[in-house]
C-alpha cells in the first residue's frame, strides 16, 4: 500500500498541461550560455529566475511553485521523454495517454489504473475528471469515470419540475440505457456511460454542499478545475484519481508572454489547491503529477520555440520529498538529439510507475506495459 | 409505418444538412432521393441572404455571437450542404481562436470555407493557406526567408492533406520554405490592433526562392507549387476521403490513428479516391458519388452527433427561430458545454469525434439540453405533432402511440430496449385519446413527455 500513511487510500491527482510545456523555459539552466545562445528571443536572464539551485531557476512568473519548492514539496523530474519522440501534438499526447510509443494504443493508463483499483466497478466516482472532454488517459471499456463540466449543475433531466414526474422519467431513462447484447461497443459505451452519470450524480451532488473553504482560487480554467477537484475529494465519496486538463502552451510564437501567463495560473492553482487541503487536513493522502506531452526544441524561431522533446513533469504534495530527480536534458551541442533536441534521461513510464506503484500501491508493469527505472520521491 | 423513402430522406438531410422539420422533410422527399442529393449539391440553386437581418439582431465581434449566427444559419439556410461543408473543413483545418482572440479574421475564415468548400482541393489548399486566420494560428507570418518557422508545413501536411507516413522531415522543412512571405496585412491579433479587417499578403522580399526537393521533385517552389503537388498525391486523396467518410458516413478510429488501422469500409474509400482521382479533387464529385452510394445510404445511425449537430437538430425538430429572435445565444452555449467551441477547436488537432464526443459530463448536458427543448408544446414544430397525432382521430393504443411519436420526430431508430422503455411510458397512461382526456391537456402532455424520453434515448444521440 501507498506511503501516504494516515490511514485513508492514497489520491492521485493528474494535471496535463496541453501544447507542449517548453520545460527549457519552466526550469531554466540560466548559467548555462548555451541557452541563451540557442534562445536570442526567449531566454529569461539569469537575474530574472527564481534561483532554484546554482545552475537552474523556476520561470519568473512561478512564484508559488519555487515556494512550494522551497518548503520541499515539489520534487522536479528532469528530461522525461521515450525514444524516437513524436512531434505531433496528436500522437504525442496519445503516447503519453496509452503508453505505446510504437503502435496505437487505445487503453488509458489511468482508466487500467482505475480498473486495478476499483475492478467491481463498486463506485462510478473512483476516478473523476474535470473539464470539457475527456483525455485519453482516462478511457478504456467498461471503466467508469465521471467527467465533470460543471459540477454545480451536473444531473439528468434537472429541467422536470416535479419530482414524481422526474423519478418516474429517471427510472424509464435507466431501462432506455440497459445494456443491449449485440448493439456494438459504442452503444454499450453510451450505456455505460448513461447509467454511471445517473449514479454518480446523485453522490456528486453532495461535493458543492458540504464545500466550505477560506480559500480564494482565481477565475481561470485550471483554478477552477483544481477548486472543483478539491471539493470532490473533500467531499469523502471514495474518489482515488482525479483529472484536470490545462491546456495553451503550444508556443511556436510569442512564447513570451503566453507561457508565463500560463505558468503563473498554473503554479498558483496548484498553491491553492493544497492549501485548501491542509485546511481540511486533507492534503497528507494526495500526491499530484503534473505532466506535458512533449518539451520544445532548443533553439527559438524568433518567436516561440517548436515541437520537441525531452519534457519535464513535476510530483507534489505534502509526502514528497522536494528536489531534483532524473538528470537534466545535456545542453552541449554534440549531446543534442537530432541535432536539435533535448535528448531524454527518463521514460515517462517510469515516471508513471512511480506514482502508481509507490504512491498508489499498484503493480505498474501491466498498466504502462513493462518495467521502467522509477524515481523515488515520496517520503 | 415509416416509410422507407421518408427514413432515407431524413438520413440525408442529417448528414448533408443539419436535419428537417417534418414539414420541411415531406417537401424534400416527395423529390425523389436522387433529385434531393443534386439540390444539396448545387448551392446556386437558392438564395443565401442572411447577413444584414443577421448582424441587425446579433451584434458584435464576439465568438457566441458568431457561432449563434453560424447556428441560426445551420437552421434556416436554403443551402443546407454549404453549411455542413463549413463546418466540415472547420473541423479537419482547425483553427483555433484564442489565439489571435481576432473576430473577424476567425469568422472570415468560416465564409470563405461557405464559398470555395465544395470547389476542388487545390483552390481549398491554397485559399487556406492564404487566410489570415491559419497564417496566425500557425504562425506563417513568423516564417521568414532568414528563420523558417515549420508550424504551418508540417500541418499542412499532417493534419490538412497527406497524413503522417507519407513525407520526411525534409519534405516538412521545404515546404514551409515555400510559404515563407505568405503573411497578412495588419492587424492580428486583436490587441493592440483591434478588430479591424485583416487579409493576405505576399512579401516577396521575404520569400526564400531558392531550390526546394519536395516529395521527390525539384524546382523553385512557392506555396502554388507546393499544393499543386499535395493535391495530386494519392495519400492526399485517401486521407481528405477517409474525412469525408469519417463526417459525412460513419465515425472512424481518430485520426491519429490512420496511418496504421486500415478504414471501416476499404472498399468506400477506394470508390471515393477513384472519383477524387478522376476529377482532380472536385469537392461536388464526391459527395455526389459519396451520398448516391450504397454504402452512404445503409449508414443510419453510424455517427455519435457531434454537439452542432444536436443542437441545430433540435432547433430544427422544434421549429424556432425561423426568424432572428433572442435566445440564440444560450445555444452557442449550449454546444460549447457538450464540447464543441464553434470557431475555437482546442488544438490544430480539431475535435475528437465519434464515441469521444460522449462522456459523462457531455452526455449530461446532451440529455438535458434536448428534453428541456422539446418540453415546450407552443413550439411549431411540437405542436404540429402533437396536432398530427391529434388530427387523425383515432384512439392510439400504447404500442401505436409509441411508433407514431418515432416516426414524427424523425423518423428516429431505435433499439429494443429504447422501445420498451418507451413502451412502458405508454402503458402506464393506457391509449392515447384526445377525445376522452381525464383533464384537459392530458393527451398533449403524454406527447410531449413521449418526445422528451426519446430525445433522452442513446440511439437519439446516433445521427
Amino acid at each position: 500500500m501507498a506511503k501516504n500513511g494516515n490511514g485513508t487510500p492514497s489520491v492521485m491527482v493528474v494535471v496535463q498541461l496541453s501544447g507542449g510545456n517548453d520545460f527549457m523555459n519552466t526550469v531554466i539552466p540560466f548559467d548555462n550560455p548555451v541557452y541563451h545562445d540557442s534562445r536570442p528571443t526567449v531566454s529569461i536572464q539569469a537575474d530574472d529566475v527564481l534561483p532554484l539551485n546554482d545552475t537552474l531557476g523556476w520561470h519568473p512568473s512561478m512564484g508559488p511553485m519555487k515556494e512550494m519548492y522551497d518548503a520541499g514539496k515539489v520534487a522536479v523530474v528532469q528530461g522525461i521523454g521515450y525514444e524516437n519522440s513524436s512531434r505531433s501534438h496528436f500522437r504525442a499526447m496519445d503516447i503519453m495517454h496509452t503508453c505505446t510509443p510504437e503502435s496505437v494504443g487505445t487503453e488509458g493508463w489511468v482508466a487500467r489504473a482505475v480498473r486495478e483499483i476499483d475492478p467491481e466497478k463498486e463506485n462510478v466516482l473512483t476516478c473523476v475528471n474535470f473539464g470539457r472532454g475527456l483525455p485519453r488517459a482516462m478511457a478504456a471499456p467498461g471503466v467508469p469515470v465521471a467527467s465533470v463540466g460543471d459540477l454545480e449543475s451536473y444531473g439528468l433531466m434537472t429541467g422536470i419540475g416535479d419530482q414524481r414526474e422526474r423519478d418516474e422519467a429517471l427510472d424509464i431513462f435507466k431501462q432506455m440505457y440497459a445494456p443491449a447484447i449485440g448493439s456494438g461497443p459504442v452503444m454499450d459505451y453510451l450505456s455505460q456511460t448513461g447509467l454511471d452519470v445517473l449514479k454518480g450524480a446523485d453522490q456528486l451532488r453532495l461535493a458543492p454542499e458540504r464545500y466550505e473553504s477560506n480559500v480564494e482560487y482565481a477565475e481561470n480554467p485550471i483554478a477552477r478545475s483544481l477548486r472543483d477537484a478539491a471539493k470532490v475529494h473533500l467531499a469523502g465519496l471514495g474518489t482515488r484519481v482525479l483529472y484536470a486538463n490545462h491546456g495553451g502552451y503550444d508556443v511556436h510564437a510569442n512564447e513570451n508572454p503566453t507561457q508565463p501567463k500560463l505558468l503563473g495560473e498554473l503554479s498558483a492553482a496548484i498553491m491553492d489547491f493544497f492549501q485548501d487541503l491542509r485546511d481540511h487536513d486533507a492534503a497528507d493522502e494526495v500526491a499530484m503529477l503534473v505532466f506535458t506531452e512533449f518539451g520544445r526544441r532548443i533553439k527559438d524561431n524568433g518567436s516561440g520555440t517548436d515541437h520537441g522533446s525531452g519534457g519535464g513533469a513535476f510530483i507534489i504534495g505534502e509526502r514528497v520529498n522536494g528536489g531534483l530527480y532524473a538528470e537534466y536534458p545535456p545542453l552541449a551541442p554534440d549531446q543534442w538529439l537530432n541535432g536539435e533536441d533535448m535528448r531524454h534521461t527518463i521514460d515517462f513510464r517510469g515516471i508513471y510507475g512511480t506514482m502508481l506503484e509507490q504512491w498508489m500501491g499498484l503493480d505498474p508493469a501491466p498498466i504502462v506495459g513493462g518495467v521502467f527505472e522509477q524515481v523515488h520521491p515520496f517520503r | 409505418m415509416t416509410d422507407g423513402n421518408l427514413a432515407l430522406t431524413a438520413h440525408l438531410l442529417r448528414r448533408a444538412g443539419f436535419g428537417a422539420g417534418r414539414q420541411e422533410l415531406e417537401r424534400y422527399a416527395a423529390m425523389g432521393y436522387e433529385e434531393v442529393v443534386e439540390d444539396l449539391l448545387h448551392l446556386e440553386r437558392h438564395s443565401d441572404e442572411f447577413t444584414d437581418l443577421l448582424d441587425r439582431y446579433y451584434e458584435g465581434e464576439g465568438v457566441p455571437s458568431a457561432a449563434a449566427k453560424w447556428i441560426y444559419r445551420m437552421v434556416n439556410t436554403r443551402r443546407p450542404l454549404q453549411e455542413k461543408i463549413a463546418l466540415f473543413w472547420h473541423h479537419v483545418f482547425a483553427t483555433g481562436w484564442a489565439k489571435s482572440e481576432h473576430g473577424p479574421a476567425s469568422f472570415g475564415q468560416i465564409d470563405t470555407f461557405r464559398r470555395i468548400g465544395m470547389s476542388d482541393v487545390r483552390t481549398i489548399l491554397i485559399e487556406l493557406s492564404r487566410d489570415p486566420a491559419m497564417i496566425f494560428w500557425l504562425d506563417n507570418n513568423e516564417n521568414h526567408k532568414t528563420e523558417i518557422n515549420e508550424n504551418y508545413g508540417r500541418e499542412l501536411l499532417e493534419l490538412f492533406s497527406m497524413g503522417v507516413g507519407n513525407y520526411n522531415e525534409d519534405d516538412i522543412k521545404n515546404a514551409a520554405r515555400a510559404f515563407t512571405g505568405w503573411t497578412f496585412s495588419q492587424p492580428i491579433p486583436l490587441y493592440p490592433f483591434g478588430h479591424y479587417p485583416t487579409r493576405f499578403v505576399y512579401r516577396e522580399d521575404d520569400h526564400d526562392d531558392s531550390e526546394k526537393s519536395f516529395l521527390g521533385e525539384t524546382g523553385h517552389f512557392n506555396g502554388e507549387d507546393i499544393v499543386e503537388i499535395i493535391a495530386r498525391q494519392p495519400a492526399t486523396a485517401r486521407f481528405l476521403c477517409r474525412h469525408l467518410y469519417n463526417f459525412f458516413v460513419a465515425d472512424e478510429p481518430q485520426v491519429p490513428a490512420w496511418e496504421q488501422v486500415p478504414p471501416r469500409d476499404p472498399s468506400a474509400i477506394e470508390l471515393l479516391m477513384r472519383v477524387y482521382m478522376e476529377s482532380n479533387g472536385d469537392m461536388r464529385a464526391i459527395l455526389r458519388a459519396l451520398f448516391n452510394s450504397d454504402f452512404f445510404k445503409t449508414s443510419q445511425s453510424k455517427k455519435v452527433k457531434s454537439p452542432t449537430e444536436l443542437v441545430a437538430g433540435v432547433i430544427k425538430l422544434v421549429g424556432t427561430h425561423r426568424f432572428p429572435r433572442p435566445g440564440m445565444l444560450d445555444y452557442a452555449g449550449a454546444v460549447t458545454l457538450m464540447g464543441q467551441s464553434l470557431f475555437d477547436p482546442p488544438t490544430v488537432e480539431g475535435w475528437h469525434t465519434g464515441k469521444e464526443w460522449i462522456d459523462g459530463g457531455t452526455l449530461n448536458e446532451r440529455v438535458n439540453f434536448a428534453v428541456n427543448e422539446v418540453s415546450d408544446a407552443t413550439k411549431p414544430g411540437i405542436r404540429f405533432i402533437i396536432d398530427r397525432i391529434e388530427s387523425t382521430g383515432e384512439p392510439l393504443p400504447p404500442d401505436d402511440f409509441v411508433s407514431q411519436c418515432l416516426d414524427l420526430a424523425g423518423p428516429v431508430d431505435v433499439g429494443e430496449e429504447t422501445r420498451k422503455g418507451l413502451l412502458r411510458y405508454a402503458n402506464a397512461g393506457g391509449t392515447l385519446d384526445f377525445a376522452s382526456e381525464a383533464q384537459p391537456g392530458d393527451g398533449e402532455s403524454r406527447v410531449v413527455r413521449m418526445i422528451q424520453l426519446i430525445v433522452a434515448s442513446r440511439d437519439y444521440q446516433f445521427a
